[in-house]
């Protein structure tokens, strides 16, 4: 042993993980399979799961956290970062995906919740996590339970990115309007938000998140990608986009260069070209309220 | 001096912020008409897959190569050890291969054994850096030439051969300027 001390799973070691994760594209995978070809089209990570969420969203029913092999396998295949979903409340869930040395959970509204009223406590954790929002409360509140990545939730599963924009665009507004507002209002801020008043104060002065965030719900192409990046995005989840479409391989390769390339429209133009269908999209009306995964959790 | 910084994916803009606190302009280097007019290049931490696909997708691994063997400084964290190393072991992924040593990716474990620590390094002074190892590579071997700076439980984990120059850990997320400074004042100079 050396005579230097390593503290492991502290907040900057949580946090870091996401930096490094910038600029880049987290694929959903459901093997290993799946996950090589993900690697290979050049994914910063994977996301291991069972379904990916259209097809959790056509199944109906209770969706639960992969069966352990499943995360095994698709860690085995890859030496890029391995993620997975816990159920939101879940914590015995994320204790399990812990053990089995998964590099971050994604405490994840995909997922069927277990608990309406708490997150988990993220703290007691020495992996990190990821958390979706709508909106910079719910970004706070889910940072201030020791969330060290945060995401737009989106609407999972749809092909539409209509939601995402929504939530990208609803975040950095508020963070641009908290940039404005006079101290003596900020605990008024606070309390409207429903977010930790420490965070509104650092937020207000610095005008950005204090974490890496990252958009998700319902990217489907490398232009929706290179928008979510233009709006002010850090990196891309892509659910359902890569598998369902036509032709998975290149379709992500051409959404890894679109998020890295994200500002420069003649490569844009060039990597679009000839990538077969996109996954089928669906009209946020057509999904009844309750199926709407982005209204769970709060 | 204009210091390029490797945007391709990773933690560019937190190096970005750090070489502006030493005072030196950036520039984010994407293709390879943006390498020209460099005085040095910094090849940041993020996923070194994914940076060596890009690289050679869109041109950049031959060019950086030519203006490296020309005697452009560069520096290396994590990933950009990774990119700069001649040898990494059980892989063939896409890389720079530019000092003479071989890295193993990943080498202190998972996620889960990611760690910080005050390290020593001599040549920044008596205080030690606080080093932040994330899913952090480390060196297996060193050859002539190269000149070890640090080790952590006697692993390489930092080193420099001429204008190069690696860490395993990240520097630029710290506010210790040190090895940034080291790099743009000695290595760079």
């Amino acid at each position: 042993m050396s005579e230097i001390t390593a503290e492991k799973g502290t907040w900057t070691v949580k946090k870091g993980l996401a930096e490094m994760l910038k600029g880049g594209v987290i694929m959903d995978v459901t093997t290993p399979e799946q996950a090589k070809i993900a690697e290979e089209a050049g994914a910063c990570a994977v996301m291991a799961l069972e379904r990916v969420p259209a097809d959790i969203r056509a199944a109906g029913g209770v969706a639960r956290m992969a069966d352990p092999t499943i995360i095994q396998r698709i860690m085995d295949a890859v030496t890029i970062p391995v993620m997975a979903k816990a159920r939101i409340g879940h914590f015995v869930e994320a204790q399990i995906l812990e053990a089995l040395g998964a590099d971050y959970i994604d405490e994840s509204e995909v997922l069927t919740p277990v608990d309406d009223k708490y997150h988990i406590d993220k703290h007691a954790f020495k992996v990190p996590f990821v958390c979706g929002c709508r909106n910079l409360g719910e970004a706070l509140r889910r940072i201030g339970e020791g969330a060290a990545m945060i995401r737009t939730k989106g609407e999972p599963g749809t092909g539409n990115v209509v939601e995402a924009v929504r939530h990208i665009r609803m975040v950095l507004g508020e963070l641009r309007r908290l940039q404005n507002v006079p101290r003596e209002e900020l605990m008024s801020a606070a309390k409207e938000m429903g977010a930790p008043y420490n965070l509104v104060l650092e937020v207000a002065a610095t005008g950005r998140l204090p974490v890496v965030n990252f958009a998700a719900g319902g990217i489907a192409t490398p232009a929706d990608a290179a928008l979510m990046m233009q709006l002010g995005c850090d990196g891309i989840f892509v659910g359902s986009g890569i598998f369902k479409s036509n032709d998975p391989k290149s379709r992500a390769k051409a959404i890894v260069a679109a998020t890295t390339h994200y500002n420069d429209a003649k490569v844009l133009a060039e990597i679009s070209k000839d990538l077969g269908e996109a996954m089928p999209g669906l009209e946020i009306s057509a999904i009844a309220p309750e199926q709407r995964m982005q209204d769970r959790g709060w | 001096m204009l210091v390029g910084v490797l945007a391709l994916q990773g933690a560019f803009r937190e190096h970005q912020w750090a070489l502006d606190k030493c005072g030196v302009e950036t520039r984010q280097v994407r293709k390879p008409g943006e390498l020209s007019g460099l005085d040095a290049l910094v090849i940041p931490g993020g996923e070194s897959t994914t940076m060596g696909k890009l690289m050679r997708e869109f041109g950049l691994l031959e060019p950086i190569k030519g203006i490296a063997a020309e005697g452009m400084p560069i520096f290396g964290t994590c990933a950009g050890l990774i990119m700069l190393a001649k040898q990494i072991r059980n892989s063939q992924q896409a890389n720079l291969g530019l000092m003479d040593m071989e890295v193993e990716r990943n080498a202190f474990g998972r996620q889960v054994d990611s760690f910080e620590a005050d390290l020593p390094i001599a040549e920044l002074g008596p205080q030690p850096i606080r080093a932040i190892f994330i899913r952090a590579p480390y060196i297996t071997r060193v050859n002539n030439g190269v000149d070890v700076l640090a080790a952590y439980d006697d692993k390489i984990v930092c080193a420099r051969q001429g204008r190069f120059l690696v860490a395993a850990f990240h520097p630029e997320l710290t506010e210790d300027l040190r090895l940034h400074r080291y790099f743009i004042e000695k290595v760079a100079r």
